[in-house]
């Protein structure tokens, strides 16, 4: 699996698409045919993820809000598995 | 259902909602993929199922082509007065506010509705994942830009008639050049390239080419399904059936090309469930996720259902989509498993597989409420293993070649039923 770089700028992947759903009381991640639910904390990190701010920036922000420290490593693991999966991509 | 392997978690989440996962890819033909927590009714009876998150319109009957193993009701002909476009937007409304999120626009070929664009700008407006199964016939530039611009997510494009429509893309003649210039409509619209090839005797031998055909149409993804006998495809379902020699070769040949190609192109390929000894786990249990509403406005929990006797399903000219999904008897009837029989009902496979497909209970047992006889531990099995023997007998018949079209010699007497309009009066009486 290919490690995301801390100065990349993650985005939703293309035909995917990332919602938040009442009646799920969840984000929701659709493509084709299928649908992922999102815990909060995967919401969190994937809104964040516009093509535009780097994962330095998105760690930052992320313990900013929730008042946490260190969170890059498990914060980068994540992207790395949602890359691999195409809900995440990088480039452009 | 398949946790995320979710590596933090500093926030706290809602009562049992965790990350869950829908299976990989993509769906066999008209078969939910939404996996999710399930509806809660099979641990008690006086809650409510979660909604109906996958919504099938199957816009019209109408289609251009003949498909013999099309899974469209024989009946037909008797089903004309198709809902209007105000009743498939009020549809829409309803069924999202409910908590529908995939839109799967089906058929028949969709493309046949000129409103077609109209249904997918309101869906793509109220916040639908919107999917169009298409054979492509009909899907022109100027139609696919509308629809890329009123929000349409994803095509998945289908070689329907199976014969003559195989033996042209297999000779690479008019088929194959509308096929490969919807192909490059699609890439030009920035849209995947999906392609869904039905499988059955008549073409399973050709796998390779039909797999390089795919390669140089520029597919992404290909989906080989196994033809699954319902409607059209059960009435020719002895004609269809591959020998399990002709499985297994396909099988191998479509490993081959996957080591090919390796990344470039993801193929899946669905066994036929004849060929099994567990059911699947259709529509995740009836009344769990999954809706689609027919042509004439008859509200199906799955879109074979039309076929179960005294199902009493409802139509949404005259019902509300919740007053449909959370009240009706229909969508009530096979929810849980007070329904079940045994083996189904004391078996611990049934929280998994949901005692198989309903449908195949009623039309090989005459009884819906049966186990699915793919089933081994079924009691009617035997049925299943004596059609899967009965196909053997039948293919001695030498592998079609290109040069020799697999319709030119059929291995048994009895001929092909064309899906077709006149074909279908005689078959919609009673």
């Amino acid at each position: 699996m290919n490690e995301v770089s801390t100065d990349a700028r993650p985005r939703v992947g293309k035909g995917f698409r990332l919602q938040w759903e009442p009646a799920q009381d969840a984000h929701v991640l659709l493509y084709p045919e299928g649908m992922v639910k999102l815990n909060r904390t995967a919401a969190a990190i994937l809104s964040r993820c516009d093509g535009r701010r780097t994962v330095v920036e998105i760690v930052s922000d992320l313990e900013t809000t929730y008042g946490a420290t260190g969170l890059e490593k498990d914060v980068v693991a994540f992207m790395s598995t949602a890359l691999s999966r195409n809900w995440l991509e990088i480039g452009g | 259902m398949t946790q995320i392997e979710e590596p933090l978690r500093w926030l706290p989440e809602s009562p049992k909602r965790g990350a869950t996962h829908a299976s990989h890819g993509l769906a066999r033909e008209g078969q939910p993929r939404i996996d999710h927590e399930r509806a809660t009714h099979a641990q008690g009876a006086t809650r409510l199922p979660g909604p109906p998150l996958w919504l099938l319109l199957e816009l019209t009957y109408r289609c251009p082509l003949h498909c013999v193993f099309c899974y469209n009701p024989t009946e037909l002909a008797r089903i004309s007065e198709e809902l209007t476009t105000a009743d498939w937007i009020r549809v829409l409304r309803e069924a999202r506010a409910l908590g529908a999120v995939q839109l799967g626009l089906s058929g028949g070929e969709p493309l046949a509705r000129d409103d077609l664009e109209q249904i997918v700008a309101e869906a793509h407006a109220l916040g639908f994942y919107t999917n169009l199964i298409t054979s492509g016939v009909g899907l022109t530039e100027q139609r696919i830009a509308a629809l890329k611009k009123a929000g349409l997510d994803h095509i998945q494009l289908s070689f329907q008639d199976s014969t003559r429509e195989m033996n042209d893309f297999l000779s690479s003649t008019r088929t194959f050049e509308l096929k490969s210039k919807v192909a490059a409509l699609i890439r030009q619209h920035d849209y995947p390239m999906v392609l869904n090839v039905v499988l059955h005797r008549l073409n399973i031998d050709h796998v390779g080419e039909i797999l390089d055909m795919a390669e140089r149409m520029g597919a992404q993804y290909v989906e080989l399904a196994n033809t699954q006998y319902y409607g059209w495809a059960w009435l020719n379902r002895d004609r269809l059936m591959p020998t399990r020699a002709q499985l297994e070769r396909a099988e191998e040949t479509t490993r081959r090309f996957r080591e090919r190609v390796g990344g470039r192109m993801r193929v899946f390929f669905v066994v036929p469930d004849y060929f099994e000894t567990r059911p699947k786990a259709c529509m995740n249990g009836l009344g769990s996720v999954f809706l689609t509403v027919a042509p004439d406005g008859l509200a199906l929990p799955c879109h074979a259902a039309r076929m179960l006797p005294g199902l009493e399903l409802p139509n949404v000219r005259d019902s509300s989509v919740a007053d449909i999904w959370y009240r009706s008897r229909a969508f009530e009837r096979f929810r849980g498993d007070a329904w079940m029989k045994e083996p189904c009902r004391s078996c611990p496979q049934k929280t998994r597989d949901f005692g198989g497909c309903r449908c195949q209970a009623y039309l090989l047992t005459g009884d819906p409420d049966n186990a699915d006889p793919v089933c081994d531990l079924s009691p009617h099995h035997d049925l299943v293993v004596a059609a899967v023997a009965r196909a053997e007998a039948a293919g001695h018949a030498p592998p079609a070649s290109t040069d020799q079209p697999a319709a030119a010699k059929p291995p048994i007497e009895r001929p092909l039923i064309f899906r077709d309009h006149r074909t279908s009066i005689p078959l919609s009486s009673g």
